[in-house]
């Protein structure tokens, strides 16, 4: 029996559980430690198998709705409101699918290394609080399929990604950083009201899908679109709207960088869902179709160079995650700018978007992979500047495999996962437009010469006088990098296996319009 | 084995499998030829010892290769587009801002207008 | 032109919160920028849902008449409470850095850079 109702009922339960864990938190904390943390990883732990149940759902019988306060959740329309739905209403199809299993696996691994990275410092209640709303903010940008909801939830993961940014002050200097990223995420969220409002204005609805059912792209829905766009991509961190990144990435604690990128694909996501979603063919798909491909090859193009100059390990890193998001971008980008001519589509356009969606959990992975890596040499070091390490292959070897792991396949190495989706991305886009193609391989030949120096200025090299008492991470550090990196590498091993079970019918979840609005409108 | 299948690229065909299999019988080739060849190494001798021209060898810290000189030469060669590229990241934000609102308002009329 | 002023009021509490977030340097005045826009959000929204001469909608012995939308209520409710929470933090980020910068100036905070 209690199965039934937690696979009935998931869609509010992966909201609600990680939401209650949060507030419970400080409380439990104030009693034990030992209670606290093992509550924390509890919680995550049952968050990320619901989330399982949840995908499992969507992936064998198909898109899921849950309608909050409704007598019977699956049926979004109340018999008397004449075809209108009136309540929240959730709507997990593949794609939103594919983003809850993406966050699930990276909270978990997130959860667990943070419960020994943290374990030195102070303040630990209202972090590990803090942490679970945020996997509860993108869980809920996720999956919502309400316009209005959608905003609260962007406005949750803001507000917790920007407090825990500028958790650890470090002489003010993350506050900087939390202080740019909450500035702009909250005019961002304006944006994101502003245009729901305008939406509502016209057609006098909130759900994505009774909006994406009546709308016409008159001027102000243009309005709309740009403002969701501007804003969501600014969440994303693309180019020119990537500036909070760097500072944000590289000044929040490892294990909450790893989370900020989820937090910025749910932004990607939020972009996606809009465009393909929400206005789909009635919006001028070749002209916001190049809009969004030029803001990925800017992405990908400056991400990487900017990289290339930096001192600050994770400053780097962070502007490699800006040229990845670039390829995400770029990929279903290409896909958007054929949506209507079917023949395209098939060509390429689908594989671009399926590279491009595939990109999103391999970069999730490795980038985390990456962010953790880094995070645990912050913990034994106590520092991340490039020009300083040194020498530390010696002592952490298995922190060091990790990094080569994340390296080799953030810079497209096969028979790594990042390899699979690029060529993807690389072969499709080729066929749309060659410079395009050339122009993400030449980035990615970059990020292979960055991620060498990475290498080189911190685990080559003669063992260094200064951490000649470094020794590796704690367990639970490497477990959590372990999941990551065994993930990465499954994923490479088996690129067709998750591109045809994940992938594709996320992809296809996508274009599919009119199957998202039947799903809660019913048959049309 | 359907988990292990060749992934369609649309253009082309990626399969790791494949790939690692190849990959190790390429290593084989350069065991066996790494083998093949004359083993004069011996550890603990001069032979191991690094030669700067008769000077003495420098501390350990000293050799390391530091973050900032790799690629000194690439970064010095695109000068002209790092100088224009690295401080538009001002780090302040009414610049931040600017940019976002800026864009915004070029998207707009990108949309608006075609 | 009449029942368009709260909609242009709007559009110019709006454009004082942008200008102050562009060209003020004192992060407190920017925060003011930012809780301008909000307002200017909400007023939209509030506006939105105006029909002349509707009373609220609450339906228990409601009169005849029209009502006001109620949706957009509760979202300028929402927007409200959300409002509040992110001016809170940035009003405390805002205290923290002037606690350990010891300036307020936007074009002073800006030690990540580049």
């Amino acid at each position: 029996m209690t199965p039934g109702i937690i696979a009935q009922h998931a869609p509010a339960l992966i909201i609600a559980l990680p939401l209650f864990a949060a507030f419970a938190t400080p409380l439990i904390g104030r009693y034990s430690r030992q209670a606290r943390d093992a509550w924390i990883f509890a919680a995550m732990a049952a968050t990320a198998a619901i989330a399982a149940v949840l995908a499992y759902q969507v992936y064998t019988v198909g898109t899921v709705v849950y309608a909050f306060g409704a007598a019977a959740p699956h049926i979004p329309l109340p018999i008397d409101s004449g075809g209108i739905p009136i309540r929240i209403i959730f709507t997990v199809d593949a794609m939103s699918a594919f983003m809850v299993v993406t966050a699930a696996i990276s909270g978990f691994a997130v959860t667990l290394y943070s419960l020994i990275s943290e374990s030195k410092l102070t303040g630990r209640d209202g972090f590990y609080a803090l942490l679970l709303l945020l996997i509860t903010g993108i869980l809920g940008m996720v999956c919502t399929g309400d316009l209005f909801n959608f905003f609260v939830f962007l406005e949750l993961n803001s507000i917790a990604g920007a407090a825990l940014i500028a958790y650890r002050n470090d002489k003010g200097v993350a506050i900087e950083a939390g202080l740019k990223y909450a500035f702009l995420c909250t005019i961002g969220g304006l944006f994101v009201i502003f245009a729901t409002a305008l939406l509502y204005g016209q057609y006098n609805a909130l759900n994505i899908a009774m909006l994406a059912s009546r709308i016409e792209f008159t001027m102000l829905d243009k309005v709309a679109l740009v403002l969701l766009l501007a804003a969501l991509a600014m969440k994303a961190g693309a180019v020119p709207l990537h500036f909070w990144t760097p500072d944000a990435y590289s000044m929040a604690p490892g294990s909450i960088t790893a989370l900020l990128v989820v937090a910025s694909q749910a932004g990607l996501y939020g972009v996606f869902r809009v465009v393909f979603t929400l206005y789909s063919v009635t919006l001028d798909y070749f002209a916001v179709g190049w809009i969004i491909i030029v803001l990925g090859v800017l992405s990908m193009f400056i991400g990487v160079t900017m990289a290339l100059v930096q001192k600050d390990v994770k400053r780097l890193m962070a502007y490699h995650a800006v040229s990845q998001t670039g390829y995400m971008l770029l990929g279903v980008g290409v896909g958007l700018a054929v949506l209507g001519q079917q023949g395209l589509m098939d060509a390429y356009g689908l594989v671009a978007m399926e590279g491009g969606i595939f990109h999103i959990i391999n970069h999730a992975m490795y980038k985390g992979l990456l962010f953790l890596t880094a995070g645990a040499i912050f913990y034994r070091t106590g520092t991340r500047n490039l020009n300083r390490l040194g020498g530390l292959g010696h002592s952490m070897k298995w922190t060091m495999i990790f990094f080569i792991i994340g390296a080799l396949a953030i810079a497209g190495i096969p028979p790594f996962n990042g390899f699979a989706s690029k060529l993807m991305i690389y072969e499709s886009v080729f066929l749309f437009n060659p410079l395009l193609a050339i122009i993400a391989m030449v980035v990615s030949i970059l990020m292979l010469a960055s991620f060498v120096k990475v290498f080189q200025s911190i685990f080559m090299g003669p063992r260094l006088p200064e951490y000649a008492d470094v020794k590796e991470a704690p367990l639970p550090m490497l477990i959590g990098m372990g999941i990551l990196a065994v993930v990465t590498v499954a994923f490479g091993l088996a690129p067709a296996w998750v591109v045809d079970q994940f992938v594709a019918p996320a992809a296809a979840a996508l274009v599919n319009q009119s199957g998202y609005i039947a799903s809660v409108l019913g048959g049309l | 084995m359907d988990i292990l299948s060749t992934l369609d690229t649309g253009h082309g065909i990626w399969n790791p499998v494949v790939w690692l299999l190849a990959a190790g019988i390429a290593a084989v080739i350069a065991y066996l030829i790494w083998a093949y060849g004359e083993s004069g190494y011996k550890r603990g001798t001069e032979q191991t010892k690094p030669f700067l021209s008769g000077n003495a060898e420098p501390e350990k810290g000293d050799v390391h290769v530091r973050g900032s000189h790799l690629y000194w030469g690439f970064t010095e060669a695109l000068k002209g587009y790092f100088d224009r590229i690295v401080p538009l990241h001002t780090g302040v934000l009414n610049d931040y801002t600017l940019w976002f609102l800026g864009t915004t308002a070029l998207i707009l009329v990108m949309v608006g207008l075609i | 032109m009449f029942n368009n002023l709260p909609f242009i009021a709007a559009a110019v509490i709006g454009g004082i919160g942008l200008t102050a977030l562009l060209f003020r340097r004192n992060i407190i005045k920017m925060i003011m920028g930012v809780s301008l826009l909000e307002a200017s959000v909400n007023l939209f929204l509030v506006t939105l849902g105006y029909r002349q001469g509707g009373i609220a909608p609450i339906f228990t012995n409601a009169p005849e008449g029209p009502m006001v939308l109620p949706t957009v209520q509760a979202m300028t409710l929402t927007n409200i409470v959300i409002g509040i929470a992110t001016t809170a933090l940035l009003l405390s980020f805002a205290m923290m850095i002037y606690r350990k910068y010891g300036t307020a100036d936007a074009g002073s905070i800006r030690k990540l850079r580049g």
